[in-house]
């Protein structure tokens, strides 16, 4: 059975009293000892793998090495031919049929050693993909756990305060006449404020001698005088 | 990242939250450590945040199985499964019966990320509740 399937039973199950472990955690303490088990298995594997890579490259080191000498031999071969001298070229020829039967063997060895260092590097990155599998599914399995724990102690919570979870659209109503009463602040805070800088400019105007002005005893007297007229 | 040092930080915040909100952060005791998060003025959708190895889950409740018309409970899951791609950061749950919206993040998630999933998370609780309101009772 799938985790997922797992989960969705123990959940549909009623599994969700209070204190009640929606997955045995005998069951969870087993797999984390898998995954331990297969991480270690992994850490054997990439030493061994370290290891295998290691010899690839001697291996490949004298290739190369028999290789130039092969090249080197030939050479001196071609050179005693050339000088006539027989017996030194089949001398020459032995060593060189010698290196050719090492050069063989040492690129067996080496192709052996690509071939299992291929199949550790495979072997490592399906174990790899395999314990990062394991551990999404365990994740799954302590959510779930650490979810119900954390609900009961929530629930606890609520019953020892004495207070419940409310009604959702009553706490909405709430909310939102907090929310109301916080913009009407506002609001009266900014017609406050545009009512001050009206009055300040008002000031501003009349200092001026723009707009209405106070009735001052000059400004009456003009009045009479005008009258009298 | 624990749920100490994540209280810690929204203390410490007070009016200065890249969200404009205030948060206040109350621990709650039990086998798993879980904090209590209020935003003020809104402290009737509290947020419950737990950490675990990997993830920090924050959730907050919505509304009882009771609280849902009956005739309406079918509309009402296909609109939370519509919703819950659209809905940013949140998705839709239910613990018991009841009905959650939570969001999960890293547990290598900053101050800042928390901050903005609460603040989310806050907001889309508000919403879903005024949207989904001709569902309930």
């Amino acid at each position: 059975m799938s985790i997922f399937k797992k989960i969705m039973t123990a959940i549909r199950g009623g599994a969700t009293e209070v204190g009640e472990a929606i997955v045995d955690s005998n069951a969870t303490r087993i797999f984390e000892q898998e995954i331990r088990d297969a991480e270690n298995h992994l850490t054997k594997a990439k030493r061994d793998l370290t290891g295998v890579m290691a010899q690839q490259m001697a291996a490949s080191r004298d290739v190369e090495r028999i290789k130039r000498e092969v090249v080197e031999h030939e050479g001196y071969a071609v050179q005693a031919l050339d000088k006539g001298d027989e017996t030194l070229a089949l001398a020459v020829a032995e060593k060189i049929a010698t290196l050719e039967s090492e050069l063989a063997t040492q690129q067996q060895a080496l192709d052996s050693f690509e071939g299992n260092a291929n199949r550790l590097k495979e072997l490592v990155k399906k174990s790899e993909r395999q314990v990062g599998e394991y551990k999404r599914q365990l994740s799954m399995v302590k959510t779930t756990e650490s979810v119900q724990k954390a609900t009961s102690a929530i629930t606890d919570n609520f019953s020892s305060s004495n207070s419940k979870l409310l009604n959702a659209k009553d706490s909405l109503e709430r909310i939102k006449a907090k929310q109301q009463k916080f913009d009407d602040r506002m609001k009266a805070a900014e017609l406050l404020e545009s009512e001050n800088s009206d009055n300040s400019l008002e000031a501003q105007l009349k200092e001026a001698g723009i707009g209405a002005t106070d009735n001052s005893a000059n400004s009456v007297l003009d009045r009479l005088k005008a009258k009298q007229k | 990242m624990n749920i100490h040092k994540i209280a810690n930080h929204l203390n410490a915040l007070a009016d200065n939250s890249e969200t404009g909100m205030i948060f206040d952060c109350q621990p709650i005791s039990g086998e798993v450590d879980v904090l209590q998060i209020t935003v003020i003025d809104r402290e009737e959708l509290p947020i419950f945040l737990s950490v675990t190895d990997d993830q920090i889950l924050c959730i907050t409740y919505l509304w009882g199985s009771e609280e849902v018309k009956p005739e309406s409970i079918h509309q009402m899951h296909e609109t939370m499964l519509e919703m819950n791609i659209p809905m940013p950061l949140s998705s839709f749950s239910k613990i018991g019966d009841k009905y959650v919206i939570f969001g999960a993040l890293s547990i290598n998630s900053t101050f800042a990320d928390i901050e903005h999933e609460l603040g989310v998370l806050n907001n889309n609780a508000i919403e879903i509740i005024d949207d989904m309101s001709e569902y309930l009772i």
